[in-house]
């Protein structure tokens, strides 16, 4: 560890920004020249890294080209659905927000407390609040195409701006809680989130290059996927890659492990949809 | 008694973690090898075979492939290739396979174009079940059949995901 | 499973005799046939085999898909200006069933 320690602070020294014991001094990696890209200072804030600094060129292309980001097919999705009425009420979401650009900046925030429930409310459980409070529609199950549609068109709206979600007041419980289980050992593998995302970034396990587990990006297309999905989802899929018993999407577990995780990457610019690997 | 029935404890237990390192190395072999069966060059070559009529591509500095050099996941690998062509009526390419050595099926995908292309560059995006190389055959309006191949490494994740 | 939600990307006017890139993406799982389902049973392959590109009615560019392109199949190509018309672009899949979609383009 202590090797590390000291490669980062001599990359630190030399003014590279990669905490990275994979990152060789002119700044390639095992995926080729990816710390040399300048796009990937707009990825960085202060000590945080998007994890678009840990992505390859060609998934970078990807995901700045609103045409060949494959993720836009279900943006396409949210913005049909934004304009069409459903539910007992033949309402639909632009009936009470009007255009989509009313929601800049808000998704931003998210996760946010909610006094109604007394918990955190992640982006998609406000919008099946507003499906079946104000719409008298059916809630849309939280990996459906609508709601991966929906949340990504309503993200795309706040795309570049800083995340920035509060942990004050009658969220610190819930932080706190989000906290605990990020530090939490668990799963057959005995492994916390901060071993590989906290403690690692830039290294390698296995053939993979770590990053710091930011949410910024959510719902991103994954390549491994070959699909849009929640960040709920990549949650549960590290924690069955560490054997352990993943929780279900939208839980309070999830749900205030994404506040901590949202809190972490307080600062960097909403990417949503990006395209990860 | 004692001391016997502990050196016993002590040679099942090693036995026991030894039988454990074994079980991981085997599931860890398990989770690198391919699903299924795989293709090899010369299935690749008889692919092609077949599609071409049996004409053998030469090699052609003219098959361009662009390829990241690391795939940081299989399932979704872009890939373009261009073929330097002038694409008139009386000269240009007809088709382009694409063709993965290292695949369950050596088949990726075949473009035919037509002159109205103006230019023979096409891209899509793959799926590779493994570091290997991709081989392009373009077939040409005079019945030349030429190709050009580039090797991409395919990674997987760190647990195995 | 059908193949929906067909994306295109043609310049709306391009001047005669210009090469221009045409890009297209459409959403389909894509599914190999290899994979096999929860119960254990193999998933039956379900995949979009042909794209095709005609202009004016004419077919201009094919493409055959093999179950080795990824889901959500993204193709792109090249076409040069000759006069105005429309592109058509239509994905067939196993089953037969195709989606079709139609971008304009004004040449001068």
């Amino acid at each position: 560890m202590r090797h590390l320690g000291t490669a980062f602070l001599g990359l630190a020294a030399a003014g590279l920004l990669a905490a990275a014991g994979a990152v060789a001094q002119d700044g390639s990696t095992a995926y080729g020249d990816i710390m040399n890209d300048p796009r990937i200072k707009d990825h960085i804030v202060g000590d945080k890294h998007s994890g678009f600094v840990y992505a390859t060129l060609a998934t970078r292309d990807m995901q700045e080209d609103d045409f060949e980001n494959p993720a836009f097919t279900w943006v396409s999705l949210g913005e049909e659905l934004w304009d069409k009425q459903d539910g007992a009420m033949g309402k639909s979401c632009a009936a009470c927000h009007g255009a989509p650009e009313s929601l800049r900046g808000v998704s931003v925030v998210y996760p946010k407390y909610r006094e109604s429930t007394g918990g955190m409310a992640a982006l998609e459980h406000i919008v099946n609040e507003c499906r079946t409070e104000r719409m008298g529609a059916d809630p849309w199950k939280w990996e459906s195409d609508q709601m991966l549609g929906m949340t990504a068109f309503v993200k795309l709206q706040s795309r570049g701006m800083p995340i920035d979600v509060s942990i004050d007041g009658p969220a610190r419980p819930f932080f706190e809680s989000g906290r605990d289980f990020f530090f939490q050992r668990r799963g057959q593998l005995d492994l916390a989130c901060n071993m590989c995302h906290e403690d690692h970034p830039g290294d390698m396990i296995r053939a993979d290059l770590l990053s710091y587990g930011m949410g910024n990006g959510f719902p991103t297309y994954r390549l491994k996927w070959q699909k849009l999905g929640s960040l709920h989802r990549r949650f549960a899929g590290c924690n069955k890659n560490i054997r352990a018993q993943p929780y279900a999407r939208g839980s309070d577990e999830y749900t205030n492990l994404e506040l901590f995780v949202m809190w972490r990457s307080n600062g960097l610019p909403s990417e949503a949809p990006a395209v990860r690997r | 008694m004692s001391h016997q029935r502990s050196q016993t404890l002590t040679v099942n237990r090693r036995g026991l973690l030894g039988a454990l390192g074994g079980g991981v190395l085997v599931a860890a072999g398990a989770g690198l090898a391919p699903r299924a069966a795989k293709a090899t060059p010369e299935d690749a070559g008889k692919w092609v075979a077949e599609l071409t009529g049996g004409k053998p591509p030469t090699d052609d500095p003219r098959v361009a492939l662009d390829l990241p050099p690391i795939a940081e996941n299989g399932n979704t690998v872009p890939v373009t290739v261009t073929v330097d062509s002038p694409m008139t009526d009386g000269d240009y390419v007809t088709k382009i396979h694409v063709v993965a050595e290292g695949n369950p099926n050596p088949g990726l995908c075949t473009f035919e174009l037509t002159p109205a292309c103006g230019k023979a560059e096409v891209s899509t995006r793959m799926r590779l079940a493994r570091t290997q190389n991709v081989v392009a055959v373009a077939e040409l309006s005079d019945g030349t059949v030429i190709s050009g191949r580039k090797e991409v490494k395919v990674t997987i994740g760190g647990c195995g995901g | 499973m059908a193949a929906n939600r067909p994306r295109v990307k043609v310049p709306k006017t391009a001047k005669k005799g210009d090469v221009f890139q045409i890009k297209t993406l459409v959403t389909h799982a894509m599914e190999t046939g290899l994979r096999k389902g929860k119960d254990g049973n193999p998933i039956p392959r379900d995949i979009v085999n042909t794209f095709t590109c005609a202009f004016n009615g004419k077919t201009v560019f094919t493409m055959k898909l093999e179950p080795a392109i990824s889901a959500n199949p993204y193709i792109a190509f090249y076409q040069q200006a000759t006069e105005s018309g429309d592109y058509t672009f239509t994905w067939t899949d196993d089953a037969g069933d195709s989606v079709s979609k139609t971008a304009s383009i004004q040449v001068s």
